[in-house]
């Protein structure tokens, strides 16, 4: 049954592909269609921003083609199209995701709405109340709880560790299985606890791979390097900017600035900017038993989200005199409060701007980083950037030894790698063919890759055939194994596999017994008797390891073959053996007969 | 399949199923029913307590005296309380490979199971029947270790001795199996052999066995268990719930197509409806604070009082109740309070929305914030300078025996004014009361048990239908109280199994099948062949190979060609080594076609002769002759291997092979 042991599936990408910018894959698993998240693209204001659904099903509806939807963690490059997908171009079949991501995803969609329509003025862009709508169609997951999404398709989360609530999903059709990281951490990390797969062998890993050539150094140095900044700073009497992502990165700095600040006795003010970042700190509360072990375990004495030294944030702060820090959104500096901090702070060489993440084309953040001095604002302004820019890497995605501890811990026999830039990519690539000996593929964006699988079948095998098979097989002989025989009979979409007997009498059919007696001639002039048990004691001699019988009547038995010796009627010097046995021992029958008819050795008496 | 039963108590289960190759424990129950014998832990000297007088038999022998002390008509054993362990003689618990907890409540002899045993296994549990088990038992140690007795009664026990107390101490079961508190030390030891499991979560175990717990919509993280093979269903219900209180809604879908239900946890008080209860036990504290006096709720750490203090939130300002402090003492009362908070993937739908907005679950962070319930870990410190009456006060044990209830139950026991409401179901209120009398204070009788009752169970088992139940005796019959209540029982065709402690039962299996994986290339191998419409078959010869329980069949290995040996060859070298059993054959042969082939490959003297129950094929120049019949082919020839083989290829042309 060729058709069954081959089957392709694919995986195409509409939107991740080879480029940090949003995340939104494709894969077509045993006949099951399932969309990995739905992100947009931040460094675009037009069309380009969300994937291009139409690439999906040319004309049909999507709710048809798609079996569910997965989003892998709040951050907007996942999840940032999930209302236009849903509600403008239209998909009404269940959306999953954690708890936590369930909670945040709406709160900084509607934040991301608010910058775009009600601060850009942007016109044709989803709603609040669509956002809601499509909120609705989601359905939260536990960790490692497995959804059974219909009644051949199946879907389990992992924990990932880049943000509250990140998961990776193992996608389960048939015989097939696929993994998809989102973005992950293989660290744990000050807030959150590192990522974990069990070893699931999946046909096909689909990492990302946005840090695939960077080894980082380790944490602490990093930890080092960055408050040493912020202090050197704060004590020249220069204000610092952290752009961040309300939620995740935000948190884990909070952390650390706030110990810092308690330990040196600082007195200099951090704020957090305002908006959602103040609900943030109370999601990290509620859904403590996501983060890491350690504040799990001390959160009834002392919540690490419950900041002694950092305040809110007000506007008019930002022309207060004196140091200060501040934390403000977005990350990207694209947008927003943070960007409204900058021009206002860029001027001034002793302040400095702290990018604690990836920053993608387009944005502020981005032209910085590459090292662009001037910028132009709206309305052809140019902005002379004068303070400090640093980058530090904070954001959590695993780094190539990360992914490449993934790759061991899940035992995939494909790797897919997106969500990171082509060079990079390659090079990892060659790194996991080398060390792992699997396939590993990086697709660009819209292209679709197909994966053969060649899984074995699973049958039903009729215990008693089983139990017949292990009792024989109870000194399992490596270099003689033995085989078992057994009939398969396939009816409808079932398999069973069952003694070759109860094949026959369930399909109602009879056993043709095929039986084959042959007469040997010996030359032997003694007495019947005596010629028998003259060839009983040689058949004895030579085949040791099978049940050699001489029964009363006269007859030999070899297993079940029976040999009966008769005068011959013309000649008395002549004997004739008569060796009867079924076509079931074949071979044994044929060999007796060749081995009787080279005649009795020589009697040593 | 064996299940054998360790526990004598309905809702404090402790079975050890051996399944397949894999013995698993469901639950393990501590019957804590033991310390009513035992007189209370005054938690500061109690004059009362020790000036009861010492038990003398009816022969006046007094050697007992020290041991038992009698009071208002009961005796009481004046000793640290002991608990009723399950049975641990029935079978070697060192062989249990895991234990499946299902709730907080049943999982309280985990201690004893695991460092007592030798055992070496995984504990199963959700992540809130941890965290709130481990306070349930921190609070159970921290109250007994608390207050140091110096003596150990243990002469009672001698079987002859406790023939002559009276009852109910005569007819105390198992005393000599009756153990002191475990430790912190064994506490930690015993949870940090828990893995953490979530709803739904596929558990493989050694590859034979898949266990899955449910929700069972009964405490934070409850859950029934699902425990299967490819072939074979066993669900465990324990502690479930169909109310609609805090926890996640109970999933009864997933125990459809079960062989074997297994039902424990049923309601311990069938005939109360919780929602009256809890209304009686509003009316009841509302009424007793305004005559002045203080209400006490004997009460667990956790589980109903999370849904009290949320009747209470609601209720304090209609009632008019908003200066009355509400006091929750305990060890483990912030943590208790802090950790429902976080759980809010295990709690129903309402309470998870309000996480996303983003506001605490529970109403009573607000009681807590605006100063209307005050948390201590015990009556000592902070507690007595804030202590203010007429009040409120939550705090354990229910048995009353141990922990902060003993010392209001003293301070308040002597005024009429005061009220003690009963909530918890696990003691008989009369019992627990004894070693107080005479009492004045009122004491008021609300059961709360959310469990099960028999109407629901017999509409779950309409539902689900499993093909056998597995129940505790109890539930076989009418409780001993109400033996008319026939409606009080399980009633279900086939009827149920029913166990008691000590027993063993066998399981009703009729396995027949077992999965197997063919491997592509074996599978690429095979030739199906089209029987009947619909219905193909192939013949398979593979070699199997099973490990960890599972089995996979191979292609056969090419037969290897032996090295050119220089050695003689011997006769027996040719003796064939493994018989590669041929398959049976299916079908008949037509005469005259098979004549006709015969003839077709060059026998030219081939003669047909009838039998009785066929034919006879003669081939006259090799003295060969071909019975064939319907079902049977008989060939008999000379000895020529050739033509043999000939024939037998002929002849198989014309049949199926198997």
């Amino acid at each position: 049954f060729p058709e069954m042991s081959y089957s392709p599936f694919f995986c195409l990408g509409p939107g991740a592909g080879q480029d940090v910018g949003r995340s939104c894959i494709l894969v077509s698993i045993a006949g099951k269609n399932v969309m990995l998240d739905c992100g947009m693209h931040m460094g675009y204001n037009d069309d380009r921003r969300f994937p291009d659904f139409s690439y999906i099903t040319q004309n049909g509806r999507l709710t048809d083609f798609l079996d569910c939807v997965i989003i892998s963690h709040f951050h907007l490059d996942h999840c940032g199209a999930l209302p236009y997908f849903s509600e403008m171009v239209g998909y009404d079949g269940p959306i999953y995701m954690t708890h936590p991501t369930k909670a945040i995803c709406p709160i900084l969609l509607e934040d991301y709405r608010k910058i775009t329509v009600d601060k850009k003025g942007e016109t044709n862009f989803f709603t609040s109340q669509m956002i809601k709508d499509c909120m609705k169609k989601v359905v939260a997951v536990h960790l490692h709880q497995t959804v059974q999404v219909d009644e051949e398709l199946e879907i389990k989360a992992y924990y990932a560790g880049h943000v509250l609530g990140a998961a990776m999903f193992q996608i389960k059709a048939g015989c097939e299985s696929v993994v998809y990281t989102g973005d992950y951490n293989m660290t744990p990390d000050r807030h959150l606890g590192a990522a974990w797969i069990d070893k699931c062998r999946p046909d096909l890993l689909i990492s990302e791979s946005t840090y695939a050539t960077t080894i980082r150094d380790s944490k602490r140095c990093r930890e080092r390097d960055f408050l040493k900044k912020v202090h050197e700073t704060v004590e020249r009497g220069g204000k610092v900017l952290i752009p961040v992502f309300a939620l995740g990165r935000a948190q884990e700095l909070c952390i650390l600035l706030e110990t810092f600040w308690e330990r040196m006795n600082l007195k200099a003010p951090i704020y957090f900017s305002t908006g959602l970042t103040e609900k943030a700190n109370h999601y990290y509360k509620l859904f403590i038993t996501w983060t890491n072990q350690k504040i799990r375990k001390t959160f009834v004495q002392r919540n690490m989200f419950e900041f002694k030294h950092i305040k809110a944030f007000d506007r008019a702060f930002a022309d207060n005199p004196g140091p200060m820090v501040v934390f403000a959104t977005p990350g990207m500096l694209h947008a927003g409060q943070s960007l409204q901090i900058f021009r206002k702070w860029a001027g001034n060489e002793k302040n400095m701007v702290i990018m604690p993440g990836y920053c993608v084309q387009g944005t502020v953040g981005h032209k910085i980083l590459s090292g662009q001095r001037k910028l132009e604002m709206e309305g052809r302004q140019i902005l002379e950037v004068k303070m400090q820019v640093e980058y530090m890497s904070f954001s959590a995605h695993a780094d190539a030894k990360g992914i490449m501890q993934l790759i061991r811990q899940a035992e995939p026999r494909n790797v897919l790698l997106v969500h990171g830039e082509a060079k990079k990519m390659e090079f990892l690539k060659q790194k996991i063919e080398q060390e792992f000996h699997v396939n590993c593929y990086m697709p660009a964006n819209g292209e679709t890759t197909t994966i053969f699988t060649n899984p074995s079948i699973p049958v039903d095998i009729s215990l008693g055939l089983l139990k017949r098979e292990t009792a024989i097989g109870l000194l399992p002989d490596v270099k003689k194994p033995k085989l078992m025989h057994g009939t398969l009979i396939m009816k409808d979409n079932s398999f069973r596999l069952v003694s070759p007997e109860q094949a026959l009498k369930e399909l109602g059919l009879a056993e043709h017994q095929l039986r084959f007696t042959c007469r040997v001639h010996i030359q032997d002039p003694r007495k019947e008797h005596e010629t028998v048990l003259r060839v009983y004691n040689h058949l004895k001699g030579v085949l040791k390891d099978y049940s050699v019988q001489h029964l009363p009547d006269g007859s030999i038995t070899v297993e079940s073959i029976l040999i009966q010796a008769t005068a011959h009627s013309e000649d008395q010097g002549t004997k004739v053996l008569l060796v009867s046995w079924t076509y079931q021992d074949e071979e044994l029958g044929s060999y007796l007969t060749s081995l009787l008819k080279k005649g009795l050795p020589q009697s040593t008496s | 399949f064996f299940q054998y039963c360790l526990s004598g108590h309905p809702t404090l289960p402790c079975n050890v199923l051996k399944f397949k190759s894999t013995t698993i424990m469901l639950d393990c129950g501590l019957d804590m029913t033991s310390t009513l014998n035992f007189l209370p832990l005054p938690l500061v000297q109690s004059p009362r307590l020790s000036k009861l007088p010492g038990w003398v038999l009816k022969d006046g022998s007094t050697f007992l005296d020290k041991e038992l002390k009698e009071c208002s008509g009961h005796v009481f054993v004046d000793s640290v309380p002991e608990f009723c362990l399950p049975e641990t003689e029935l079978l070697d618990l060192s062989t249990v490979d895991v234990i499946l907890i299902s709730n907080y409540h049943c999982m309280m002899a985990l201690p004893y199971i695991t460092e007592y045993t030798g055992f070496t296994g995984t504990v199963y549990a959700t992540e809130p029947t941890v965290q709130i088990g481990r306070l349930l038992m921190e609070e159970l140690v921290n109250s007994i270790e608390r207050v140091p007795k110096a003596q150990s009664a243990s002469m009672w026990k001698n079987k002859e001795v406790q023939r002559l107390l009276p009852a109910p101490l005569k007819d105390a079961v198992e005393v000599s199996m009756w153990r002191k508190c475990y430790t912190m030390p064994e506490v930690n030891a015993a949870l940090s052999k828990i893995q953490l499991v979530g709803y739904s979560q596929k558990i493989e175990l050694f590859g034979a066995v898949q266990v899955t717990p449910l929700s069972s919509g009964y405490a934070l993280g409850s859950s029934n268990w699902i425990i299967q093979s490819h072939y074979e269903k066993v669900s465990y219900v324990s502690g479930s719930s169909l109310l609609t209180t805090h926890p996640q809604p109970m999933d009864q879908a997933s125990l459809k197509n079960s062989d074997v239900l297994i039902l424990t946890g049923l309601t311990q008080i069938p005939t109360a409806n919780p929602d009256g209860m809890v209304g009686e036990f509003c009316n009841n504290l509302a009424m007793t604070v305004r005559n002045g006096g203080n209400v006490l709720v004997p009460c667990y750490p956790s589980g109903v009082i999370y849904d009290l203090l949320e009747c209470l939130y609601q209720f304090i300002d209609s009632a008019g109740l908003s200066n009355v402090p509400f006091y929750f003492i305990s060890p483990v009362a912030n943590s208790s309070l802090e950790f429902s908070q976080i759980f809010a993937e295990w709690l129903c739908h309402n309470k998870q929305t309000k996480v996303y907005l983003p506001e605490p679950p529970f109403p009573h962070a607000e009681l807590i914030q605006t100063n209307k319930l005050k948390h201590y870990p015990s009556i000592h410190g902070d507690f007595s300078n804030d202590f203010k009456q007429p009040c409120v006060v939550f705090t354990g044990h229910p048995s009353l025996r141990f922990g902060d209830v003993v010392h209001f139950m003293e301070l308040w026991g002597k005024s009429s004014l005061n009220t003690v409401i009963f909530t918890e179901p696990d003691f008989s209120y009369l019992d627990a009361l004894a070693p107080y009398q005479p009492l004045a204070m009122k004491c008021v009788y609300c059961p709360i048990d959310t469990r099960l009752n028999f109407i629901q169970v017999s509409k779950l088992l309409k539902e689900v239908q499993p093909l056998h139940v597995v129940c505790p005796e109890q539930y076989t019959q009418p409780p001993p109280t109400q033996s008319h209540r026939t409606d009080l029982m399980i009633d279900c065709q086939p009827p149920p199994m029913s166990y008691r402690r000590a027993e063993v039962l066998t399981l009703p299996y009729k396995r027949r099948y077992e999965k197997i994986e063919i491997m592509p290339e074996l599978a690429d191998s095979l030739v199906p062949l089209e029987i009947k419409p619909g219905i193909s078959l192939a013949t398979v010869s593979a070699v199997l190979h099973t490990k960890d329980n599972k089995h996979v069949l191979q292609l056969p290995p090419k037969p290897l060609q032996p090295p050119a040996s220089k050695k003689r060859k011997r006769v027996s070298d040719d003796v064939p080594e493994c018989k590669p059993l041929k398959p049976l054959l299916s079908g008949s042969i037509p005469v005259d076609q098979f004549v006709q082939t015969l003839e077709k490959h060059g026998f030219s003297d081939v003669k047909v002769e009838d039998t009785a129950k066929g034919h006879i094929v003669l081939l006259q120049e090799a003295e060969t002759l071909i019975q064939i019949e319907e079902d049977s082919t008989h060939i008999i020839c000379d000895n020529d291997e050739p033509l043999r083989v000939k024939l037998r290829d002929l002849v198989l042309k014309f049949l199926q092979k198997f």
